[in-house]
């Protein structure tokens, strides 16, 4: 068994699905922090099978919960304080999304104009639809 | 300050305001000739488009204004690479309002952000067309004197025509409308017009072939043009085209009083016999996409009529 220690502030996402935390890692720009990030993968799971963990050392306020929720708003975020799981914050599909995905749409204004942020709104909750605020296309993966 | 990017952004208590005002425009044109005296109208046409462009001309100046503006992306700074967000601020300093065109979708929304004039959507790629529904909604009250209690048969290139899409966007918001849509199966309107739009809203419609079935029991025929390029061969096309030439024939089987809409240009779906018959509005649409345009520019300059 891999022992990772346990983080002394910071936060846990757990429940992440086998395969996807570098992902998560990249859209959520870990690679910019200046702290100690630990990814746990394919790490055993009564729920799921399989799963990744990653643990991160700093302060929670730094964490996008929006983008998170847009990646899978089914993970965990377990806020550490004290050594201690202080809060478990729940995930939401956002109701806006900016600079996360890009429209595939090459009709549309964000594919020519100069620094324009990339907008995607929530139109359908249910089936987890985002559109592009401009030319309203549908994103699909 | 207001700008509008899709047939949506009015309610139909706006719309309804919009269209007494256009119809005022039409009954008395002396009263408003002077009302946007001083004010100027940027025709920002990254595209070419005759029609649409003219009509905003000519609407502002039936309303005592001035226009100026360019009707290419070749002979505007946009050939140099200046950013719509750029030149709609620079636009913003030369004129009082903007009607812009584009190739590429949401261009309009992304100059709205940035300007200090009401900007008009006058068409972006395939995505809005604002102004032409509104036409086409002032021309349906205009001449059946209220939108509603209609059975409306539009006819031709239903996937991609974006006329159509906005206006059964916008139709459906009034009470007791029936479609029929008439088009080849390889151009049936999109599903999520169909899930989103009609099903959604539980408005009946039916999706059939061939126009002659549907004749008789429409008050409105919207004709577009079937366009050969959409086609995967050319067996099809030659099938389906003849299917959609609106001809005198054809108009004996439709009511005393239906009326042919069309948002032109028209190239051979209307068979220009029917230009004669009295039902045939689609050059008086024309006229009305005029009046509805003055009453859109007034409206949203929020000016007082002399």
């Amino acid at each position: 068994m891999l022992n990772i220690s346990g983080i002394h502030e910071g936060f846990v996402l757990d429940h992440i699905k086998a395969g996807m935390s570098m992902k998560i890692y990249h859209d959520l720009h870990l690679d910019r922090f200046d702290c100690t990030v630990a990814m746990i993968m394919n790490a055993k799971s009564n729920k799921m099978g399989k799963k990744d963990i990653i643990k991160v050392e700093c302060p929670i306020d730094a964490l996008d919960l929006d983008i998170l929720g847009y990646i899978d708003h089914n993970i965990t975020v377990n806020v550490i304080k004290g050594d201690r799981i202080v809060e478990k914050k729940p995930l939401t599909l956002p109701k806006q999304i900016r600079n996360v995905i890009r429209c595939k749409n090459p009709r549309c204004i964000s594919s020519i104009e100069q620094e324009l942020d990339q907008i995607f709104i929530l139109t359908d909750e249910e089936n987890e639809v985002y559109r592009c605020k401009y030319c309203e296309e549908k994103y699909s993966g | 300050m207001r700008h509008l990017m899709s047939p949506l952004d009015l309610s139909t208590e706006e719309l309804e305001q919009l269209m007494d005002l256009a119809d005022d425009m039409r009954a008395d044109p002396q009263k408003y000739a002077d009302c946007c005296h001083g004010k100027k109208l940027a025709t920002c046409f990254y595209e070419p488009s005759t029609r649409t462009r003219l009509s905003f001309e000519a609407a502002m100046l039936n309303l005592g204004g001035s226009v100026l503006g360019f009707s290419s992306a070749d002979s505007s700074s946009a050939a140099k690479g200046e950013s719509v967000s750029d030149t709609i601020r620079v636009i913003s300093s030369y004129a009082d309002i903007c009607a812009m065109r584009h190739p590429k979708e949401g261009a309009p929304l992304v100059a709205s952000f940035h300007s200090r004039i009401p900007v008009i959507n006058a068409g972006d790629g395939g995505h809005q067309h604002p102004t032409q529904t509104l036409t086409d909604l002032y021309t349906i009250r205009a001449l059946k004197g209220e939108i509603g209690n209609l059975t409306i048969g539009l006819c031709g290139d239903l996937k991609f025509g974006r006329t159509v899409h906005s206006l059964i966007n916008a139709l459906v918001r009034y009470p007791n409308i029936r479609f029929i849509l008439i088009s080849p199966e390889e151009l049936r309107i999109p599903e999520y017009i169909r899930e989103d739009v009609l099903d959604q809203n539980n408005i009946p419609y039916q999706e059939i072939e061939r126009l002659e079935d549907a004749m008789p029991e429409l008050d409105i025929l919207y004709m577009t043009r079937v366009q050969r390029e959409r086609f995967f061969n050319e067996e099809d096309y030659l099938r389906m085209k003849d299917f959609y030439i609106l001809n005198a024939e054809k108009m004996e089987l439709a009511k005393e009083n239906m009326m042919v809409l069309h948002p032109l240009p028209r190239v051979n779906e209307i068979s220009v016999e029917v230009d004669d018959d009295p039902r045939a509005a689609y050059f008086m649409q024309a006229q009305y996409g005029v009046y509805i345009r003055m009453a859109l520019i007034a409206t949203l300059l929020e000016v007082k009529v002399c």
